[in-house]
């Protein structure tokens, strides 16, 4: 089980995180033409990250339950 | 036009559905069970923050900007991962203070002011009413747009449309009845809707699966898949650089300032606070909602991009309004039912939005702006009628018609020149505005009521200056100079470019001098000013709030997931490992668990930890540090604070206990040296008296004797008589100067002695005193000197006792030499205070064990018992009485072998000493 302080420590390390991914420059990086299976590759990158983002939430929350 | 009836019949009957849908979740409520009560319907209530403006207006953004539309919904995404602390403090914080609203809780913060809670119910309504009208400008738009079914068209520009005529009204005043009929049906203290809720997260359901069907029907139906779909999106005319971020669809400033503003939208939009904290049933909700709904965000905005590019690709003309390309694309398609399915979404998006937002809306205006008002007219006399709900209820249904006709004015206004998502972003931008009053509020304790007021007063007016009043002059309402020259001309007060500042986007824009304005005004007037005592009260029971709520029982917010083995390892910590497992088995057993590991962790278990603690470290240390582990936040500074002064006062407790005891223990020490003396005094006086008898039974018994042989023979001849008779008066005399010395020492002893003060030449009664043993010394064959200065200061003393002193002296000296060699030396000599007498002899000396009893009553140097007493044992004891009266000290200084000298000192008269009596000298050791 996770200790208690440190499941808000994650989520705000995650907070952190997310603001960096989601945002200049490091979107920026993938602001170019090319693609994921054909999907441009911004877009991927932005609901990549974004859904990664979610699925760590959700693990860093539903381990200390 | 018969398709007309079925899409307002097929609206009603949704309606209808929603109704019955409320009706059954209130029923379950009052049966006690709760068809909310789980973090799934929680998290899907908070799908309320997708409105018409995510459903309809997502697409439209994306058409225009490419992924521009995301940072609405990752700021969200952000936030909810705050929540954890954020959110919850809310929580808790709203349900400790049975807080219903926005405005109440910016106006319980700040001391209860009524003031404040009026500032942010108008800033709310006035804020929130172009989102509103967004909602309107949907509803009406998708209607006109599905009444012309199968044709394809945009409404006409309403505001060419007279009122009466005009379908929105009608919709208007349509949602306005449906929000009183769901919202205000009756009243309840905790403003609570069961029912609503539940409807609003089947809303969010429908609104989901809508949009994600057609999605997948545009991705996999009209294309395959999305590679395929993006692929001939790259290969349109125009598309193209929609791929990408370049500056003229969407930048990064504006990327990030649309975070920033809807994480506060989330947090701070008066659904969002009605949704996540009034209907709040458990706090544990939040855990999971901080994930699902940006799952939920997540998800529906996965088909935006392929819908907004099919749209595009679809009708490329641009006649088509890009807002509406989720209704446009399945009908061109000919999907009816997909078509229907989708536009019930957007209703559904529309009318979650409306009513959650109209029914928080008029919470506010009701109980922070209304009510107040019409308690303090006098005239009215409110205050005296017993029941208010029927005049609370008509204001609140009233608000909700209000804060709707007020949508649709805007809509009328100036609806017509933005897109759904920029008349969104105007609201967003006008409750960021709360951001500083809230969050300052919840973690600042000198945060003041006037910081709050003039910070929140300041933001919005420059949020109606560079925000709204510019959406006025660009729908033509006022004079479009007003934004391109500035008003009257002057260029460094233009609304969109305020002092100059260019480059950045509108709301941008607003959001950087609102806030600036704002949180400048909120920092810089609490700092100058100092928090009232109700405000520094209210101040507390909020900043406090997360760790259980103030100064009443805290632990019942508590949720925890805390196990029992941290429980009694805390509670081990202070009480004993040992000490606590068997308490909480004791717990245990004693609510029927067979060991202290199956006891679950719950408010009850909590609170034994608590008082288990209580004991051991006081009240608030323990609740904060039961609420270190229970509560699974870090200790604040002010619970730090507590501990430190409670620790600090036991402190300061047991140092005073400790002086105490020390006290104590001092005074027993004292009091058992006390005993001791007394113990010895005691036996001393057992020893005078036997020794007094046995001195007085001496000459008794020799007086005695010689009385019976002058008895028994009367013949005896008459010398022999005489002799007898001699020696009878002899110890007379003998028994008589006993008992006299006996007396004296009484006397003096008990202080009743008399004395004849006066000031006295020592020199005189030396002389004198040298003259009276004169005779003795020479029948013992001892010499005396005296060696007297010329001339010393009178001392003030008693004449006969000093001279009693040194006959006692000076005949001891006689008693101890030796015949013919002996010799002793009566010396004066005087120093800066005293005068000093000494008599010293060429005796035997005497012991240092000796030195120390020879002034005790009846002790004398050697044997008592082989040696002939030299005398009562009195002298000298008190001669030390004599000279310890007079303010002096009499002392030996001797050693065996080499004489004797005994010494003592009488202070000089002085002219304030009335009587050496009174100047006692501190006793010396001899």
């Amino acid at each position: 089980m996770a200790k208690p302080s440190t499941t808000g420590a994650r989520l705000i390390g995650l907070f952190l995180g997310g603001c960096l991914l989601l945002n200049y420059p490091l979107l920026d990086l993938f602001n170019r033409d090319a693609s994921v299976f054909g999907i441009p590759l911004l877009f991927v990158y932005a609901f990549g990250a974004w859904g990664l983002i979610i699925a760590l939430a959700a693990l860093v929350l539903s381990r200390r339950e | 036009m018969a398709s007309a009836y079925i899409v307002v019949l097929i609206s009603f009957a949704y309606v209808g559905l929603l109704f019955a849908i409320a009706f059954y979740a209130d029923r379950r409520a009052d049966h006690g069970r709760s068809l909310i009560a789980n973090p799934y319907v929680y998290a899907l209530s908070l799908g309320v923050y997708c409105t018409s403006w995510t459903f309809y207006g997502s697409v439209g953004r994306a058409a225009s900007s490419g992924i521009g539309f995301l940072p609405i919904y990752f700021g969200p995404t952000l936030m909810a991962l705050l929540w954890w602390y954020l959110l919850r403090k809310m929580v808790r914080v709203s349900k400790a203070n049975g807080i219903t609203s926005l405005a109440d809780l910016v106006a319980s913060r700040y001391g209860r002011s009524e003031l404040l809670g009026g500032i942010v119910t108008v800033i709310a309504v006035i804020g929130i009413v172009p989102y509103i009208s967004l909602q309107l400008k949907a509803v009406s738009n998708s209607f006109a747009i599905m009444l012309r079914y199968p044709e394809i068209a945009m409404p006409a520009k309403q505001a060419d449309i007279p009122l009466l005529a005009d379908n929105t009204f009608y919709i208007a005043l349509l949602l306005a009845a449906f929000t009183i009929l769901f919202g205000t049906r009756h009243l309840d203290a905790s403003e609570r809707h069961e029912g609503l809720v539940a409807a609003i997260a089947f809303e969010s359901l429908v609104k989901l699966l809508a949009f994600i069907a057609l999605g997948l029907f545009v991705t996999f139906s009209l294309y395959h898949g999305p590679g395929d779909l993006f692929a001939r999106a790259a290969e349109f005319p125009g598309l193209e650089r929609m791929l990408h971020v370049d500056g003229q669809n969407i930048d990064y400033t504006s990327w990030a300032s649309l975070t920033f503003l809807s994480m506060f939208a989330i947090l701070l939009l008066p659904r969002q606070f009605q949704m996540a904290v009034v209907e709040n049933v458990d706090e544990r909700h939040l855990n999971r909602a901080a994930w699902l709904l940006p799952l939920y965000l997540f998800a529906i905005n996965l088909f935006v991009l392929p819908i907004a590019f099919a749209g595009m690709m679809a009708f490329p003309a641009g006649d088509m309004d890009a807002d509406f390309f989720v209704l446009t694309l399945p009908m061109a398609e000919q999907q009816v039912w997909l078509t229907l399915f989708v536009f019930i979404g957007g209703l559904s998006a529309a009318t979650g939005m409306v009513i959650v937002e109209t029914i928080a809306l008029s919470t506010m205006i009701c109980n922070s702006l209304v009510m107040p008002l019409l308690l303090r007219l006098r005239p009215l006399n409110l205050q005296d009628r017993a029941d208010l709900s029927g005049i609370v209820l008509f204001v609140r249904r009233a608000g909700i018609i209000c804060v709707l006709l007020l949508g649709y004015a805007y809509f009328r206004l100036a609806g017509e020149a933005y897109a759904l998502v920029s008349i969104g972003l105007i609201s967003f931008a006008a409750v960021a505005q709360f951001a500083p009053a809230v969050l300052g509020g919840l973690y600042w304790r000198g945060a003041t009521r006037t910081g709050a007021a003039c910070g929140l007063t300041g933001g919005f007016a420059v949020w109606v200056y560079t925000l709204l009043l510019p959406s006025f002059a660009r729908s033509g309402w006022l004079p479009l100079s007003f934004i391109e020259q500035g008003p009257a001309g002057i260029a460094l007060l233009k609304p969109l470019a305020l002092f100059g500042l260019t480059g950045l986007d509108d709301v941008t824009h607003c959001l950087f001098w609102s806030l600036l304005v704002n949180a400048g005004l909120f920092i810089g007037l609490s700092l100058l000013g100092s928090p009232s005592v109700a405000e520094r009260i209210e101040a507390g029971r909020f900043v406090d709030g997360g760790h259980g709520g103030g100064a009443n029982s805290s632990v019942e917010a508590w949720r925890t997931s805390a196990t029992v083995g941290e429980l009694i390892a805390l509670t081990g910590r202070f009480l004993g490992v040992r000490r606590a497992r068997e308490a909480f088995t004791a717990y245990a057993h004693g609510r029927g668990y067979k060991s202290n590991r199956e006891l679950p962790v719950d408010t009850a278990l909590l609170r034994h930890t608590e008082t288990l603690l209580v004991g051991a470290i006081g009240a608030a240390s323990a609740r904060a540090v039961v609420a270190s582990v229970a509560q699974e936040e870090p200790l604040g500074m002010h619970q730090v604070m507590n501990i430190l002064d409670e620790a600090s006062q036991t402190l300061a407790h047991s140092r005073e206990l400790e002086q105490k005891s020390m006290d104590l223990e001092r005074a027993s020490a004292e009091l058992r040296s006390a005993n001791r003396r007394l113990q010895a005094l005691d036996r001393l006086k057992d020893d005078f008296i036997s020794t007094v008898t046995h001195e007085l039974r001496t000459p008794l018994t020799s007086i005695r004797a010689f009385s019976e042989i002058l008895h028994d023979h009367p013949d005896l001849e008459s010398g022999e008589r005489g002799k007898f008779l001699g020696i009878i008066v002899k110890e007379t005399e003998r028994l008589t100067r006993l008992i006299n010395q006996v007396l004296d020492l009484a006397r003096l002893e008990s202080g009743n002695a008399e004395w004849h003060a006066a000031e006295i030449d020592l020199r005189d009664v030396m002389e004198d005193a040298a003259a009276s043993v004169g005779q003795l010394f020479r029948e013992r064959g001892v010499t005396l000197e005296l060696a007297l200065p010329p001339a010393v200061s009178p001392v003030f003393a008693d004449r006969d006792r000093v001279l009693q002193v040194l006959l006692n002296l000076l005949s001891n000296a006689a008693k101890f030499c030796a015949a013919g060699t002996g010799r002793a030396v009566m010396t004066l000599s005087a120093s800066a205070e005293a005068l000093r007498i000494d008599v010293a002899d060429n005796g035997p000396g005497i012991g240092a064990d000796d030195q120390a009893i020879i002034f005790d009553k009846f002790r004398q140097v050697g044997d008592t018992l082989t040696q002939k007493p030299h005398g009562s044992g009195l002298g000298l004891s008190i001669c030390r009485q004599i000279v310890g009266h007079l303010g002096g000290r009499l002392w030996v200084t001797s050693s065996v072998g080499h004489g004797a000298t005994f010494s003592f000192t009488l202070p000089l008269a002085r002219a304030e000493v009335e009587s050496p009596v009174a100047a006692t000298a501190s006793p010396a050791p001899a």
